[in-house]
């Protein structure tokens, strides 16, 4: 081989290299991205049977009940619309009702979402800031119950 | 009165940066040797400055002055001592000016040690350090002035984020800070390469052990980072790729091609306009990083400040310094020929290929970490990229770069030959293969493909890692004389290979054998985990000096004899209205053992059940230990003797700048 086709064999393996990894990296990103969703997002069916989401709302006063177990179940609402959320593990620290929280998971076939993973930031006036930006709009009647969290929503914005 | 004080030494410290760019700049241009000086003099006023700030910002913490609203918003009269000093850096405002000392102590760093240097390089290497210098103590000045005072003067002070009273994070943030801000010495060291037009071996020689150290002390901090997480934050993790840790593993992996492409650049003088540009990268990135954990665009444990001004500026900042370093790329870049031609196969052609792999793994990351920004911004939704699309890219690319790893070391200068080191590196191949089917399985009784796969990468590591010490030991007659003439940059690389393997092995193990499992257990009850029994015996309430906690015990067995009791806590710091959880580890070399308490389910009743959390961590010992191993052989390296300047030219010294510029 000349050097003139070595140094083309070089280029020509390192664009196959960078091209398999691009290749690579787009698939992991198309199986790996989640889509930010509220319960009225859920509801209105955004998100595809089975597909991961992460879904971010309140956790509705006085839903919290304890199973077998770890088990747990609660409702997550936003301003217009509720959830029933069941979860198998450890709630978070902050978590508490009327706190605001992004539980991933997915949509299971009886209309509740499954939580593999329950979040809630270590910091009193935390809330989601996709959260904050969905609650802007105060749509009326199931935000009472979650004053205190939409005081500390405004908090966060100031 | 001290507050005022820091205040003023600050603005000063700004006009002695603003010295430190214009007088060398126009020694430059004018060619006036006593200009030039004056970099190094502004440079040193510039530090005292910095510190005096630093010292009074301290003091107004030690004195518990509240009514500076940077020590109110996190200090508390009950808070330790201990932990008053580090509150210092404990949010925004704080970091920056230890952000602000560190680059003004490099930058003294740099005129000291660089006296020696040519006096145009060194003044220009000074003039870019207080450029960016200027650009952190304006933003401080401008958006986040940690002396602000506040009327009416609160009574009682907001505490330190929970988070961060630890002894893990005393250390981990200024660790972390001298390694990005030890990058911006290589960024200047390249930007002086490309004003100056000259970069021989010589400059890298200057600028190698520089750029090492800036890598050691990265690699530290992201392993105590790592460290603190397991230990405080209660998940047992020990990387999350969370958004603000890709801050700053970005600029690692991109310093990390940046000293293999150094090492190149010096032994063949290859390479040049690549290093020049990657060392641009890696200040790119960690201004990048700065301004993801600074703007608020993120959420996460790390990011404190959320004001839009501040990512502003943060954002216009690096788009001047790394726009402006990349025109002057694009314009005096051709001008750094590469003397000699590169061999696909030879140790400059593997290590061209490491940095492929790295720099595309950086992008990768990058490309993760960005896009969900991106996506927002252009108002398409809100995606979040998860842990599984990072393991997903960054393995793969690993593995060939581990591979690569052992080759290279074996492989000469020059010219490799393929054949001949296929030939002789078949022995610690197969040695790593057969280890790597048979341990998984003597040690754990179970393997997978991935298990040996990722076994076998850590053994091929660790087992080519000395070939080049061995080489250098046989070369002298005995082992004594062959001991004493290898060079420290060579322990150096062995050891940051080994280290590197380790932590390999530490993941692998880790990742594959681990167990967790969550549990919810009554005081009497246990549970059973790997052959370990974890008996509860309830929680008590307990108090320290600026909280109360929950305090259980968990008694761990193995075949009926007790090896540890485990004492994981629930803390509550009622200043925050926080809740922490502090865990309970039993350490061991090669296992540890990992309570966390999660919560009682009854919140009424503490002395009813409570959830807990087990865990079972094989090897991950290996996952730090592999990173201290890399921060003394980085250490190592730039002690090497080659790099000191002894043999500088007397000429330059006693006829000034003229030659030299000529």
């Amino acid at each position: 081989m000349t050097k003139r086709q070595q140094r083309m064999m070089a280029v020509g393996a390192l664009v196959l290299g960078i091209g398999a990894a691009a290749a690579l990296g787009f698939t992991a990103f198309q199986k790996n991205m989640m889509y930010f969703q509220t319960p009225s997002d859920l509801i209105a069916g955004k998100a595809s049977a089975g597909a991961k989401v992460r879904l971010g709302g309140l956790v509705e006063k006085g839903s919290v009940t304890r199973g077998d177990g770890l088990t747990v179940k609660f409702r997550m609402a936003d301003c217009t619309n509720v959830v029933n959320v069941r979860y198998d593990g450890i709630l978070p620290d902050l978590f508490r009702e009327g706190q605001g929280i992004v539980a991933t998971g997915r949509l299971a076939e009886d209309g509740a979402f499954v939580a593999d993973e329950v979040l809630a930031k270590h910091d009193e006036n935390y809330m989601p800031p996709d959260l904050a930006d969905s609650l802007k709009t105060d749509a009326g009647h199931s935000c009472a119950p979650f004053k205190s969290a939409m005081q500390s929503a405004k908090q966060t914005e100031q | 009165m001290f507050a005022e004080l820091g205040h003023f030494a600050l603005i000063l410290a700004l006009a002695a940066s603003l010295l430190q760019v214009l007088v060398p700049a126009y020694g430059l241009v004018t060619r006036n040797g006593r200009a030039l000086g004056v970099a190094s003099s502004a440079a040193q006023a510039q530090f005292f400055l910095m510190l005096t700030a630093y010292l009074c910002l301290t003091y107004c913490f030690i004195d518990k002055d509240f009514s500076v609203a940077y020590v109110a918003a996190n200090s508390h009269s009950a808070l330790p001592l201990m932990y008053r000093i580090s509150a210092v850096w404990g949010a925004h405002e704080g970091s920056f000016l230890l952000w602000g000392l560190m680059l003004s102590g490099w930058t003294l760093a740099v005129s000291i040690f660089n006296r020696r240097l040519p006096q145009d390089l060194a003044a220009t290497v000074l003039a870019v350090l207080g450029f960016i210098s200027m650009g952190f103590l304006l933003f401080m000045l401008i958006t986040s002035n940690p002396f602000e005072r506040i009327f009416p003067v609160p009574l009682e002070g907001q505490d330190l984020n929970p988070l961060l009273q630890d002894p893990g994070l005393i250390i981990h943030p200024p660790t972390l800070y001298m390694g990005y801000v030890g990058l911006s010495v290589a960024f200047a060291f390249a930007v002086a390469a490309l004003i100056t037009g000259k970069l021989d071996s010589a400059w890298v020689r200057w600028t190698r052990p520089w750029t090492t150290a800036a890598w050691a002390f990265l690699t530290m901090g992201i392993t105590l980072g790592s460290w603190w997480a397991y230990n405080e934050l209660g998940w047992g993790g020990w990387w999350f790729w969370d958004p603000v840790e890709n801050a700053s593993f970005m600029p690692w992996l991109a310093a990390t091609a940046l000293i293999h492409s150094l090492a190149v650049t010096e032994k063949r003088g290859l390479l040049k306009s690549w290093t020049v540009l990657l060392a641009i990268l890696c200040f790119a990135l960690s201004l990048l990083g700065t301004f993801l954990t600074r703007s608020g665009v993120i959420v996460s444990v790390h990011a404190f400040a959320s004001d839009p001004a501040r990512g502003v500026f943060i954002l216009s900042f690096l788009a001047l310094v790394v726009g402006g370093a990349l025109t002057l790329y694009a314009w005096r870049a051709p001008k750094l020929a590469s003397e000699g031609e590169l061999k696909l196969f030879s140790r400059e052609g593997l290590l061209l290929l490491n940095n492929v792999f790295l720099v595309t793994a950086c992008f990768g990351v990058l490309l993760g970490t960005l896009y969900p920004l991106v996506i927002d911004a252009f108002g398409l939704g809100k995606i979040s990229v998860g842990p599984p699309y990072f393991n997903a890219i960054f393995f793969p690319l690993m593995a060939p770069l581990f591979v690569l790893l052992g080759l290279g070391v074996f492989t000469p200068w020059k010219r490799g030959n393929l054949r001949d080191g296929l030939r002789r590196l078949r022995v610690p191949a197969l040695f790593a293969l057969v280890a790597a089917i048979a341990m998984p399985f003597a040690l754990q009784g179970k393997s997978s493909l991935v298990i040996a796969a990722g076994v076998w990468l850590a053994l091929w590591t660790l087992a080519t890692a000395p070939i080049e010490l061995i080489k250098r030991i046989r070369a002298k007659p005995t082992f004594a004389a062959g001991l004493l003439s290898v060079p420290s940059s060579t322990w150096g690389m062995t050891l940051a290979h080994t280290g590197l393997g380790m932590w390999m092995l530490g993941v692998v193990c880790v990742t594959g054998y681990g167990i967790e499992r969550d549990v919810r257990l009554g005081a009497g009850q246990e549970a059973e985990l790997s052959g370990f029994v974890f008996g509860f015996e309830g929680v008590k309430e307990s108090k320290g000096p600026n909280f109360v906690s929950d305090l259980g015990t968990v008694v761990v067995e193995r075949n009926g004899s007790a090896i540890s009791t485990l004492e994981p806590e629930k803390r509550l710091y009622p200043s925050q209205g926080s809740v922490m959880t502090e865990t309970g580890v039993d350490v061991g070399p090669f296992r540890d053992l990992y309570v966390a308490l999660g919560e009682p389910i009854d919140k009424a009743n503490i002395g009813g059940d409570w959830s807990l959390r087990l865990y079972y961590k094989p090897m991950i010992r290996f996952v730090w230990l592999g990173g201290v191993l890399m921060f003394i052989g980085g250490l190592c390296s730039m002690m090497d003797r080659r790099y000191r300047l002894a043999r500088a030219p007397a000429t330059q010294r006693s006829t000034g700048h003229a030659e030299v510029l000529a």
